[in-house]
């Protein structure tokens, strides 16, 4: 037998740096994709900034917490950019018909959801940094005086945004291409309940239920809390943070549940057709 | 005489599997030793690709067993994987990334050590130099299979299998592939799998021929042994035969299938 040595290990964090940098392969070789990550936050803000200054003038509501708005589009960004992120980093390894590759390399399902979330991470914050920088020199709206909270915020949304993610790309795989598009339509099933620019009070009764068992309602109600009240809520943020750790066990089970049927059906081989 | 335990790499034994209650591999059984390259050989829709899938554990088998390098691949494919490897024609590379880029991303991939090193070998070994820095995308189909092989055996695998490794490559090209993996083969001592249309090519590289039909494995041997059995001058004859149950020169004696635990030769 051979005696050579062969990293076995149930993690690996070489395997999780590989799938990244074979993404950060794929951003740097193409700077329409870079462009991309960064133009739809830009639009927004631009867009919000300018409604946002109008209501300065005309609603007291808002003038209380000039910038609300536009911390409400850039925290939303996090969710949306994180969750896209996580979802085309897999579709990109079934565009280029690579994923029965790495179904027979050493990479594990978990490390590739970890490399997902990297991934997710990254173009999330190549998206959002510049977007909150042209928000300062613009309107002078600083997310970052949020505070420490904006990092809290920031953590719980990104962490949902994987959950979605994981939930989406065990859809493709279940499903096959077909369900491609959920990818940039799954996130918004949650925006109308997720008390982005209004308060959950707003929403119907039964609706509330649904509002508060999801973490991104309490994430923009904490940042309400602050930008207008210059209040800390930690209940709100604990109650986000158990919503998470929850969705995230279920979309990584969603996931790895997909994945054993794919092995099961041979759709690793004809995923893509 | 039985083949020794440690020589054994693939041991597969009444594998099977079925989709939707159709059975598309049934009962197949062989054991490849190492340095011993093995053809699958039969008509599209035979099983070759199904069987292949399952031993490299994209598919989960309905039945049987799989023993892949002395681990059973459907349990314990994880402690194998980092020392096989495979190449498809309907399994391309990251066709954005350059042939260098594919190559260090699957290094680290496969933790090889010195990935760039191994780089350098690959590129030399298989003439790469000059499409290092192109794209996948942008290279012809030669110099795909070229980059494809080197992704192949980057963490320099034990077991490779190879599904139609010369498809659609003009003949100089499909002819330096042969000779590059006899190479490769010689030198460490690898086994290869080898599911191929091309005749010529599995004569030329196979020392043992497994002939798939319904997904059935209905005969098997050396590709003279084969040719004799059934009055033919080449194995190309042979597979027409099996092919379309002409029963124009049926085998002399009935297949004989090896001992339990034998190797396929």
């Amino acid at each position: 037998m051979s005696n050579r040595t062969v990293n076995t290990a149930l993690f690996a964090p070489s395997r999780v740096g590989a799938m990244v940098l074979r993404h950060v392969y794929l951003l740097r070789a193409s700077w329409p994709r870079v462009v991309e990550l960064m133009y739809w936050p830009t639009i927004q803000m631009v867009l919000w900034g300018f409604l946002t200054k109008f209501l300065l003038t005309n609603s007291s509501y808002i003038a209380q917490a000039s910038g609300v708005l536009i911390s409400a589009v850039l925290l939303w960004d996090v969710l949306f950019r994180g969750q896209l992120g996580f979802s085309l980093s897999f579709l990109e390894e079934i565009w280029s018909r690579n994923l029965p590759n790495l179904a027979v390399s050493p990479l594990r399902p978990s490390e590739f959801l970890i490399s997902l979330m990297a991934m997710s991470l990254i173009r999330t914050l190549i998206g959002i940094l510049p977007a909150t920088g042209l928000a300062i020199i613009f309107y002078h709206a600083s997310v970052y005086d949020l505070g420490l909270p904006l990092l809290a915020f920031f953590v719980n949304l990104i962490v949902m945004s994987w959950a979605i993610g994981m939930a989406v790309t065990a859809l493709i795989l279940r499903v096959g291409m077909g369900a491609e598009s959920t990818a940039w339509l799954a996130i918004f099933l949650i925006a109308p309940v997720s008390a982005i620019y209004y308060p959950v009070s707003v929403l119907p009764e039964w609706l509330q239920l649904v509002a508060w068992s999801l973490p991104t309602a309490p994430v923009f109600e904490g940042m309400r809390a602050i930008l207008i009240e210059g209040q800390f809520r930690v209940d709100l943020l604990i109650h986000a943070a158990l919503l998470d750790v929850l969705y995230l066990i279920i979309g990584a089970g969603l996931f790895l549940f997909s994945y054993h049927v794919a092995r099961r059906r041979g759709l690793l081989l004809q995923i893509g057709e | 005489m039985s083949t020794p335990l440690a020589d054994r790499v693939i041991e597969v034994a009444g594998l099977c599997k079925e989709f939707d209650g159709k059975r598309v591999v049934d009962d197949v059984a062989f054991t490849v030793t190492r340095g011993q390259t093995v053809a699958l050989l039969g008509a599209n829709g035979a099983g070759k690709t199904t069987t292949i899938a399952m031993l490299l554990g994209l598919l989960l088998p309905t039945a049987g067993r799989i023993q892949m390098l002395g681990e059973n691949m459907v349990r314990h494919r994880y402690r194998v994987l980092g020392r096989i490897n495979f190449s498809s024609p309907y399994v391309d590379l990251p066709r954005r990334l350059t042939v260098a880029q594919n190559l260090l991303f699957f290094a680290r991939l496969y933790g090889v050590p010195d990935p760039k090193g191994r780089l350098r070998e690959l590129s030399e070994q298989l003439d790469l130099g000059p499409l290092l820095r192109q794209r996948i995308g942008a290279l012809s189909a030669g110099q795909k299979t070229r980059a494809s092989l080197a992704k192949a055996l980057i963490n320099r695998p034990e077991v490779i299998l190879l599904d139609e490794p010369t498809a659609s490559l003009d003949p100089d090209t499909a002819d330096w592939v042969r000779g590059y993996l006899e190479t490769y083969q010689k030198r460490r001592g690898a086994a290869i799998l080898l599911a191929s249309h091309n005749m010529a090519e599995v004569e030329r590289l196979a020392a043992f021929v497994l002939m798939m039909r319904g997904g059935r494995i209905v005969d098997r041997g050396t590709p003279a042994e084969l040719i004799q059995r059934y009055g033919r001058h080449n194995l190309e004859e042979v597979f027409l035969d099996i092919v379309r149950e002409t029963g124009a020169a049926r085998p002399s004696r009935p297949e004989t299938r090896p001992e339990p635990g034998a190797a396929a030769r």
